[in-house]
C-alpha cells in the first residue's frame, strides 16, 4: 500500500491533464453558451472560430519571433493573443453583419441560424486551411516544464514522477483570469447587465432602452475573445491542427448543455465535468490500483479505450437530455 | 415560426430545363477535351454514379429537413453504418473466426443491448425509491458482464489469421441483399438517437446526431474484429460483371471492335453503365415512393407539422411521434445509400468518412436543390457533386490564372498550393447565398 505514489500517479495522469483540458472546454463552452443566450442558436462554427483565432495568433507569434521578441519562459503566443482576438473579432463581426443579422431581423427559426452557421463553418474552415495549411503546427516556444519528472522524483524520493507542463499551468491561470474578468463584466458593468437582461427577456430589455445591436456586437466580440483564447490554449497544450477543432465541437456542446445552455456558470462546470469524465474513463487505472495494494493481474482497468473519448461526452449529453434537458444550472432548454 | 414555404408556384419548365443542363454537363465531360472537361466517358460516368448515390443521400436528408424540419448533422455516421452491411452480408466468412469467438462476441452485444433495455424497464416500471440504485446496479453489472464476454472474444478473433483477416467476415450472401440491411442498420441507430433527442429543442437533435455520427465512425475505425478497422476491407463482391472477365469474353471483344472502341475502355464504361442503371432504378423508385407519401394524408400532415407545430399539435397530431418516424425513415434511406456506396467502391475504408464531405456537403446539396422537393434534392445532389469534383480541377487553374501577374515567390506558391482548400470556401459561400437569396432552392417545393 503506497498512498503517496498512488496520489502522485493520479495527479500526474488524471487530475492535471483533465484540469487543463477542462479549462479549455470551459472557455469554449462559455462562448457557445453566450451566443446561445443572446442570439438563441447553437453555433456550429465555434470550433472553426477557435481554429481561425489560433491560426491568426500563430501568425502574430511568428512575426514576433522574427522580430526577436520573447517572453521566455512564457510562450510568445501569449503576447500575440490580443492580435489574434482582434482579428477573430473582426471576422465574426463581419459574419454577423453579412450572415446572421438578416435572419435575426427576419426572426427566422433558430434552426435556420444553425444552418447558416454551418455555412460559416465551411468558410472559416476553408480560410484556416488556406491561411495555414492542414498540418500539425507546434508554436509553443516557452519552457516545457514547471515541474519535471526527474526533479520531482529527486525532491520527493517517490518512485512515481510528477510533471506539470508550462502550458497546463498557463491554461489554468489564464482560464481563471478570463472567467474572473467575464463574470465581473457580466455582473458589475452596465453593458454586462444589459447583456444579461437581453438574454433573460428580449422584449423587456428592448422596452428599457437597451440597443439590441449593441448587445449582439458585444456578445460576438466576447465570444471571439473566448474562442481565440480557448483555441490558442488548446493548440499550445496539444498542437495546432485544424481538424481537431472540428472534433472538439462535440465535447464543447456537451459541456454547454450539461451546464444548461445560456448559463455561464453551467458552461464552466460542464467543461470540467466532461473533461474529468473523459480522462477518468479512458485512463488505465492499473498503476494507481497497484500502488493501493490491489493485485490487478493482466487487467488494465481501463473502462474504455482512448479512441472512444468522444463517446464519453456523447453519453453525458444523452444522460442530461434524458433526465434534465435544462442542464444542471437550468438553462433555456425550450 | 416559418412562413409557409408553399408560396407562388414556380415555372413548370424549371426542373426539366435544369435537368437538361445537367445532362449537357455530363455529355460535355464525356465528349469534349479542353481545360474544363476531361473528354472521357469513364470519368463522366464515374462522377454520375457517385452523383446518383449522393442523390439518394440527399433524398434521405430532404425527408428529414424538407418534410419535417429536422437537422441531422450525423449523416456521415448513418452512411458509414449502412456501409457496414455489404461487409457483413456479402464478404465470405473468415475461416475459424466464428469458432474463435463469434458466438461470444454476439452474446456480448446482446448482453449490452439487454442491459440498456433492462435499465429502461427498471427506470420506468420499478418502485420509485429503488429506481436510481436499481438503474446503477443494472448498468454496472451489465457493463462488467459485457466486458468479460467481449474482451477475450475480440482478442481471439483478431488473432485469427491477423495478417490477412483478423475479423469475423461476412455471411457470403448476394451483395444486393445488403442494401436493405444497411438501411435497417441505420434505421435502428436513428431510432435510438431520435427517441432521446426528439421532442426537445430543435438544436438538440443536431448536436446529438453530431455525436452519434462521430461515434459510429470511431467504432468502424477501431473495431478490427468487425470490419478490420483502418486496415480496410477490399474485394467486396459486385452485383455487376468485372472488367477483367469482360475483357476475356469473345462476344464482348467483338462488340468493342464493331463499335470501334478499345476493349479496356468499353469494359470500364460497360461496368459503370450497369452500376448507373442499378442506382437509377433505386433512385427513381425512392422518388416515386416519397412523392406518393408526400401526396398522401400522411404527407400533408407532415408538412402541416413542419409549417406550424403548435397548430398541428392542437389538432391532435403526435408531433414527436411523427418526427421520430420521419427521422428513422430518412436515416434508413441514408443507410441504403451508404451500402450502395461501399458496394460501388468495392472497398470499406473507414478513414474516408469525413463529416465535412459526407454530412455538410449533402446538406449543401439539399438546400441548393430545393428543400421539400424530391426532384430538387436529387438535382442539387448531382449538380453539386459534379461541381465538387470539377472544382478540384478548376480551382488550381483559376488560381493559376489569377496569380499570373504575381511575381514568383512564396506567396504565389502558397496560394497555388492551397487552391485545393478553396472548395470548402466555395461550398460555404454557395450555401449561404442560396439560404439567403433563394431559400427555396433551384427547384422549389410545389
Amino acid at each position: 500500500m503506497d498512498i503517496l505514489n498512488a496520489l502522485v500517479a493520479f495527479l500526474n495522469f488524471v487530475f492535471i491533464p483533465a484540469a487543463a483540458y477542462g479549462a479549455q472546454l470551459a472557455l469554449g463552452a462559455l462562448g457557445v453558451t453566450l451566443i446561445y443566450g443572446i442570439l438563441r442558436f447553437s453555433n456550429f462554427a465555434h470550433g472553426d472560430t477557435m481554429a481561425f483565432g489560433a491560426a491568426i495568433t500563430i501568425f502574430a507569434t511568428w512575426a514576433l519571433q522574427a522580430a526577436g521578441v520573447s517572453i521566455y519562459p512564457l510562450p510568445t503566443a501569449l503576447l500575440a493573443l490580443p492580435i489574434g482576438i482582434a482579428g477573430t473579432a473582426l471576422m465574426v463581426l463581419a459574419t454577423d453583419r453579412l450572415v446572421y443579422r438578416y435572419y435575426r431581423q427576419k426572426k427566422s427559426d433558430p434552426i435556420i441560424l444553425v444552418m447558416a452557421s454551418v455555412g460559416v463553418m465551411f468558410i472559416m474552415n476553408g480560410l484556416t486551411r488556406v491561411l495555414i495549411g492542414v498540418d500539425e503546427i507546434r508554436f509553443d516556444d516557452g519552457a516545457r516544464f514547471v515541474i519535471d519528472v526527474r526533479s520531482f522524483r529527486e525532491w520527493s524520493g517517490l518512485t512515481e514522477g510528477l510533471a506539470l507542463r508550462t502550458t497546463q499551468l498557463i491554461t489554468l491561470v489564464v482560464a481563471v483570469l478570463v472567467v474572473g474578468v467575464l463574470f465581473w463584466f457580466l455582473n458589475r458593468t452596465r453593458s454586462g447587465k444589459a447583456m444579461r437582461a437581453y438574454s433573460d427577456n428580449e422584449d423587456l430589455a428592448l422596452l428599457s432602452g437597451i440597443d439590441p445591436e449593441k448587445v449582439v456586437r458585444l456578445t460576438w466580440i466576447i465570444a471571439a475573445a473566448l474562442a481565440t483564447i480557448a483555441g490558442v490554449l488548446y493548440g499550445l497544450d496539444k498542437a495546432f491542427k485544424p481538424f481537431n477543432y472540428f472534433q472538439i465541437l462535440l465535447p464543447i456542446f456537451a459541456a454547454a448543455i450539461v451546464g444548461g445552455l445560456g448559463s455561464p456558470i453551467g458552461a464552466i462546470a460542464g467543461g470540467f465535468i466532461v473533461a474529468f469524465s473523459e480522462v477518468a474513463i479512458t485512463y488505465p487505472w492499473k498503476k494507481v490500483a497497484e500502488y493501493l495494494g490491489f493485485d490487478t493481474g493482466s487487467a488494465m482497468l481501463q473502462l474504455m479505450s482512448t479512441e472512444y473519448k468522444f463517446a464519453v461526452s456523447f453519453v453525458i449529453l444523452i444522460v442530461v437530455l434524458l433526465f434534465r434537458p435544462t442542464g444542471l444550472f437550468r438553462g433555456k432548454a425550450y | 415560426m416559418a412562413t409557409s414555404r408553399q408560396a407562388e408556384a414556380a415555372s413548370p419548365w424549371r426542373a426539366p430545363i435544369l435537368f437538361a443542363v445537367l445532362v449537357a454537363l455530363f455529355v460535355l465531360e464525356g465528349t469534349t477535351r479542353n481545360a474544363l472537361f476531361s473528354g472521357s466517358w469513364n470519368t463522366s460516368l464515374a462522377i454520375l454514379n457517385m452523383g446518383l448515390i449522393s442523390a439518394i443521400m440527399a433524398l434521405g436528408v430532404n425527408m428529414q429537413w424538407g418534410y419535417a424540419g429536422l437537422f441531422n448533422s450525423g449523416v456521415v455516421g448513418f452512411l458509414a453504418l449502412g456501409g457496414l452491411a455489404p461487409v457483413l452480408i456479402s464478404v465470405a466468412p473468415v475461416q475459424g473466426a466464428w469458432s474463435a469467438g463469434g458466438l461470444r462476441v454476439m452474446s456480448a452485444l446482446l448482453v449490452g443491448l439487454g442491459t440498456v433495455g433492462f435499465a429502461a424497464i427498471v427506470w420506468h416500471r420499478g418502485p420509485k425509491r429503488w429506481r436510481v440504485p436499481g438503474l446503477l446496479v443494472v448498468l454496472i453489472a451489465g457493463f462488467f458482464v459485457y466486458r468479460w464476454l467481449f474482451d477475450p472474444a475480440v482478442m481471439a478473433i483478431e488473432a485469427n489469421q491477423s495478417a490477412q483477416y483478423g475479423n469475423l467476415g461476412g455471411l457470403g450472401l448476394p451483395v444486393l441483399l445488403s442494401w436493405p440491411v444497411g438501411a435497417l442498420f441505420a434505421a435502428a441507430a436513428a431510432w435510438g438517437v431520435g427517441k432521446v433527442a426528439l421532442g426537445l429543442r430543435s438544436d438538440y437533435l443536431a448536436i446529438a446526431t453530431l455525436g452519434i455520427g462521430e461515434i459510429i465512425v470511431a467504432v468502424l475505425k477501431n473495431e478490427e474484429w468487425l470490419a478490420r478497422g483502418v486496415k480496410n476491407i477490399t474485394g467486396i463482391p459486385r452485383p455487376v460483371p468485372y472488367e477483367i472477365n469482360l475483357q476475356k469474353d469473345p462476344a464482348f471483344i467483338e462488340r468493342a471492335q464493331s463499335w470501334g472502341m478499345s476493349v479496356n475502355e468499353l469494359s470500364g464504361i460497360w461496368v459503370k453503365l450497369c452500376y448507373a442503371g442499378l442506382f437509377l432504378v433505386v433512385l427513381l423508385v425512392l422518388i416515386w415512393l416519397s412523392e406518393l407519401a408526400l401526396k398522401s394524408p400522411w404527407g400533408r400532415m407532415m408538412r402541416a407539422i413542419r409549417d406550424n407545430e403548435i397548430a398541428a399539435e392542437a389538432m391532435g397530431k403526435d408531433v414527436t411521434g411523427r418526427h421520430l418516424q420521419i427521422f428513422v425513415i430518412g436515416c434508413a434511406v441514408i443507410g441504403l445509400a451508404g451500402a450502395m456506396m461501399i458496394t460501388h467502391d468495392g472497398l470499406m475504408a473507414p478513414t474516408q468518412y469525413n463529416p465535412l464531405r459526407y454530412t455538410f456537403l449533402i446538406w449543401v446539396m439539399v438546400i441548393v436543390g430545393g428543400s421539400g422537393n424530391n426532384w430538387g434534392a436529387a438535382l442539387g445532389a448531382i449538380l453539386i457533386w459534379f461541381l465538387w469534383i470539377k472544382v478540384e480541377v478548376w480551382g488550381p487553374q483559376l488560381i493559376g490564372l489569377l496569380t499570373m501577374p504575381l511575381p514568383d515567390g512564396t506567396v504565389k506558391q502558397h496560394l497555388l498550393n492551397s487552391a485545393a482548400h478553396m472548395r470548402f470556401i466555395a461550398m460555404g459561400v454557395i450555401l449561404l447565398l442560396v439560404l439567403r437569396f433563394s431559400p427555396r432552392g433551384l427547384v422549389p417545393e410545389k
